[in-house]
């Protein structure tokens, strides 16, 4: 019988839950890196037994772990102890440094980005916010990172180096941090062409490659922004989540700060698709693994209040790609209830019926497996959620 | 041979307990003493100071003989009892946040 995997990311530390197919009894497992910050953890499509983690600290700064056992063992990949530090292994203690490019050559526009008060600051590195794998090569994965930028490793997560045409298209200079950070916190590769990839800003927007990094474009056009100077410009929203379903990867959907957004064009143009939503702020969206127009999301009251509308936990359904929604509240607290559930924090499985998952800053992981029918908690009682990863094993 | 002391998470992370000993040729500074640390044990590099600049992170100090090092520059030659090996260089880390 299949299995699933979920992986999570808390303030505290990370944890993995297991069940089987039924997904009905789930073990717990952790914390693991207890007491640091795990922004996200991801597996490998290419090797499942290939987990790759974002470990934080403020007061030691980013690691990068690796698991190649399903997370049951971990090591900073390039970073063991040394029998001989004579005879360091090339390259030795590096899969933590995430340094801008600065060279002439592919480095050169890069300079400064905008503050909150509008002045100019240099970009400085604080984390990783989220790591995506390569859909076909273990070894090949990549970083959002704050301040923003997407970095890339060939080796495993030993070394990285960064995709510089990002920050270098011309508008860089214009990103603004959103309150949470200048943060690169969403990439998505097209599994049907890998050189095409999507990633996502807060507080710049949604940017696409075509050509496997190199050259960039800013793909806002149809988002409208009330809180910015200009609410149709160019880049500058704050765009909280972007997801696709891989059989269908020019359609996408955002979770913009305000605004559910979906576009039919890979992001050329977007239009909005909030419908009936009792309030379309939120920072989680994602797709059902088998009905690319069935869609998720959490609504959250406002930007003020970050929690749930009228403190009832709601995920809320479209079959219809958007507009039509419904609430899905059969197992979760409908009074009460004020947690956030934050951008990274929501995830699918591909059985079927597909199960969606999501954790909140309560700590507990809700799940469904009957495609949001029906819910219940798998955890509780955990540090706040900051991501949530779901694979599904053979 | 060098003692450190290193904070309870790097510990974890480098999967030693208690102190470290290191060897370190003279003249024994704040730098070779990093440097030896993070040779023996590469996890460790840009947890105490960052890779390029070298800079201690805000959040961790230096102390030895009870000394505040922590503003000392990196050639900085550490006290003789720290050198014989009858007191370590401790890296503490700041108390702070929740």
């Amino acid at each position: 019988m299949s299995g699933v995997r979920v992986l999570l990311g808390t303030r505290k530390g990370a944890f993995i839950l297991t069940s089987d197919g039924t997904r009905k009894n789930w073990k717990v497992d952790g914390p693991h890196f207890a007491g640091w910050e795990m922004y996200h953890l991801k597996g490998s499509p290419a090797d499942p037994n290939r987990i790759y983690a974002s470990q934080t600290s403020g007061w030691f700064g980013q690691l990068i772990q690796r698991s190649d056992d399903g997370g049951k063992t971990w090591t900073t990949p390039g970073g063991e102890k040394l029998p001989n530090p004579a005879e360091p292994p090339n390259p030795a203690g590096l899969s933590n440094k995430f340094a801008y490019d600065t060279s002439a050559e592919t480095g050169a526009p890069l300079t400064t980005h905008q503050w909150y008060d509008g002045s100019q600051r240099p970009w400085e590195f604080k984390r990783v916010w989220h790591i995506e794998p390569s859909p076909t090569d273990p070894n090949t994965v990549f970083a959002g990172i704050e301040d923003a930028a997407i970095f890339k490793s060939t080796n495993g997560g030993q070394t990285w180096q960064e995709m510089s045409g990002l920050r270098g298209h011309g508008t860089g200079p214009q990103w603004q941090p959103g309150a949470g950070g200048m943060c690169l916190h969403t990439i998505i590769i097209d599994p049907a062409n890998q050189k095409r990839m999507y990633i996502a800003i807060s507080a710049a927007g949604a940017f696409r490659t075509d050509d496997g990094g190199n050259s960039w474009k800013p793909i806002n056009q149809g988002l409208k922004s009330q809180y910015i100077p200009d609410p149709n410009a160019e880049v500058g929203h704050c765009v909280h989540h972007v997801a696709m379903h891989p059989s269908k990867p020019n359609t996408l959907f955002m979770q913009k700060h305000w605004d559910v957004m979906r576009s039919d064009n890979a992001g050329d143009q977007w239009h909005e698709v909030s419908g009936n939503l009792p309030t379309d702020f939120g920072f989680v969206i994602d797709v059902h693994a088998h009905e690319p127009e069935t869609i998720y999301v959490v609504p959250i009251k406002s930007d003020s209040e970050h929690f749930p509308l009228e403190g009832k936990l709601r995920v809320y359904r479209s079959r219809t790609g958007g507009n039509e929604w419904e609430a899905l509240t059969n197992g979760l607290p409908q009074k009460d209830c004020y947690h956030n559930v934050l951008r990274d924090a929501m995830a699918v499985d591909s059985l079927d019926k597909c199960g969606i998952y999501f954790g909140t800053t309560g700590g507990q992981v809700y799940a469904s497996a009957d495609a949001g029918d029906t819910w219940a908690p798998i955890v509780r009682d955990l540090p706040a959620v900051l991501s949530v990863e779901v694979q599904t094993l053979p | 041979m060098i003692r450190v002391t290193i904070p309870y998470h790097l510990r974890n992370l480098a999967k030693v307990d208690g102190e470290i000993h290191l060897e370190v040729e003279a003249p024994v500074t704040l730098r070779s003493v990093l440097d030896a640390l993070e040779a023996k044990y590469p996890m460790l590099r840009g947890t105490i100071r960052d890779h390029d600049t070298l800079k201690r992170r805000p959040f961790l100090r230096f102390f030895a003989c009870e000394e505040d090092l922590s503003h000392e520059p990196p050639d900085f030659q550490l006290p003789e009892e720290v050198v014989k090996g009858k007191e370590p260089l401790v890296i503490l880390g700041a108390i702070a946040g929740g």
